[in-house]
């Protein structure tokens, strides 16, 4: 099976955020690294892109053809995208463990595995 | 034993089994469907095969490998691609030891329909459909809900299991206890759904903790939430009087089911040879010790169980159970001093022990405040009914002195 796993980061804190990363003991910060390493090297880990922060984000709507265009994410700030993976897994338990693994999901955020449409 | 009943006996094991082979809840489903219609015109003209289930499930599994013949894209995803067909005489009739040659894959099935990544509603929905073998409109009948409603979500359920991959296997040893928890919960769930409606929910409860304490035999929990379900079904008949609510202290015991309980007792003492000591073995024991004639019921006990189970759960209710009785044990001065400590305001049940303990220390208008402030939180009408009889009881009592 493939999945995306989506990294709910929100706000809780990244390097991105040098104020709220500062507030981290060194070995919180090390801990986080290190964790983020493990999984980006775990067998089956397609690792995304690094995102900006959630407030760099635009979101856009259209409504009767008017495009509307917002500052900030489509969620609210706290419960915002922030980084994703792609994991080839036997099945949603094998995903289910390597999601509890992430640390955004132990530091407030959470993590949405979405099973990917095969073929396509 | 009546073709249906024999029915429901079979069914959750032979779609189990159809599951684990196709790897697919419909096909399972239509093929099983399927083999028991073929069944039902059988089996009362030529007589029913000595192994049913075996029968069952070889003659759903030959139409399966006729349907994915017919549809490839189905193929590489069964174990059947080299499956090959069973000659119909063979069929459950001639094997000496059946119950080896198949697995009995119910299990892995319970695992799966309980699985966290769905809801409880589907879970619940999903285990009556599956393992119980009720009709969609039996379950949507049982949770008054419309049968379209229910449809929907065993339909949405089984394509979740299917399109995110929710493993059809029982969990490994570090997942296994919490995975076993939701499993237990959702047949708790049914059982406490109980004895509304025409569907008899505590009955089909009883018999998944069967399977399941079968299934998983040096499980203390499991045993224990078999007892608990025995013990307190064994007592329904006395549970009401003339569609009045009976409070377990006036409750004639003569009423009670005494294979049931003796039944529950042994599986209790199972789950205490295995060092049980979690939530439902406390329970269990509890509500062994609740199956004694009023006057023998020991209190002391009782109280000293629900301490350890609240210790254990943190829950409040459970709190208000060990203070009613420590009332019993100690006298209700003593269970009202603990009562006062419980952040229940607004449980009917906090103030219908509150009234009981204050009619017992004679401080009768406290008591009526507090059956009135009971009153005033109750929603089901057969407490409601019993409320207002104790409450009255007191004014009656008051007026003719």
């Amino acid at each position: 099976m493939q999945y995306m796993l989506l990294i709910q980061h929100g706000d809780t804190p990244t390097p991105r955020d040098p104020e709220a990363w500062a507030r981290l003991s060194d070995a919180d910060k090390q801990a986080i690294v290190a964790d983020y390493q493990a999984l980006n090297q775990t067998e089956g880990v397609t690792p995304g892109r690094y995102m900006q922060e959630p407030a760099m984000a635009t979101t856009v709507r259209v409504k009767d053809g008017q495009t509307l265009t917002t500052d900030g994410p489509f969620v609210e700030m706290k419960e915002a995208l922030g980084g994703y993976l792609f994991y080839e897994a036997p099945d949603l338990d094998a995903a289910i463990e390597l999601a509890a693994r992430i640390p955004a999901a132990r530091l407030g955020g959470a993590v949405e595995i979405r099973p990917l449409v095969e073929g396509y | 034993m009546s073709l249906e009943q024999s029915f429901r006996e079979h069914w959750g094991r032979v779609l189990a089994a159809l599951i684990g082979l196709l790897g697919d809840f419909e096909l399972a489903e239509e093929a099983a469907q399927e083999a028991f219609a073929i069944a039902a015109e059988r089996w009362p003209r030529d007589g029913a095969p000595a192994n049913p289930a075996a029968w069952l499930i070889a003659t759903a599994r030959n139409r399966a490998i006729n349907r994915i013949r017919r549809d490839r894209t189905l193929v590489a995803k069964t174990r059947l691609l080299a499956a090959e067909l069973v000659p119909e005489a063979a069929m459950g009739a001639d094997s000496s030891d059946p119950e080896t040659e198949i697995p009995d894959e119910r299990l892995e099935l319970m695992f799966t329909c309980c699985h966290p990544a769905l809801s409880l509603e589907a879970q619940v929905a999903l285990t009556l459909r599956t393992l119980g073998g009720l009709s969609t409109e039996e379950i949507a009948r049982a949770f008054l809900i419309p049968e379209p409603t229910m449809a929907q979500r065993l339909v949405r359920a089984k394509r979740k299991i299917r399109t995110a991959g929710v493993p059809f296997r029982v969990p490994a040893g570090h997942l296994l206890s919490d995975r076993l928890a939701a499993v237990t919960a959702v047949i708790y769930l049914v059982f406490n759904r109980g004895y509304s409606g025409r569907v008899d929910l505590a009955a089909e409860a009883i018999r998944l903790g069967r399977a399941l304490a079968e299934l998983m035999p040096d499980e203390p929990e499991v045993h224990g939430l078999l007892a608990l379900m025995l013990l307190h079904h064994s007592r329904h008949r006395a549970r009401f009087a003339g569609g009045e609510l009976v409070l377990l202290s006036e409750q004639d015991s003569s009423l009670w089911d005494a294979a049931g309980i003796a039944e529950g007792r042994a599986v209790l003492e199972r789950s205490l040879a295995l060092r049980g000591r979690g939530p439902y073995v406390l329970q269990a024991a509890i509500a062994s010790l609740h199956a004694s004639p009023a006057g023998e019921r020991d209190w002391a006990q009782i109280a000293a169980l629900y301490a350890e189970l609240a210790r254990l759960t943190g829950s409040p209710v459970v709190e208000l159970n060990w203070a009613i009785a420590v009332g019993e044990a100690e006298g209700p001065a003593a269970g009202l001093a603990r009562l006062e400590q419980i952040p229940l305001e607004d449980l009917h049940y906090l103030h219908a022990a509150r009234a009981e303990m204050l009619r017992r220390l004679g401080r009768r208008s406290a008591a009526r405040r507090a059956y009135d402030r009971a009153l005033e939180l109750v929603h089901e009408p057969a407490e409601r009914r019993l409320l207002e009889r104790r409450r009255d009881e007191l004014t009656d009592v008051a007026a003719g002195r």
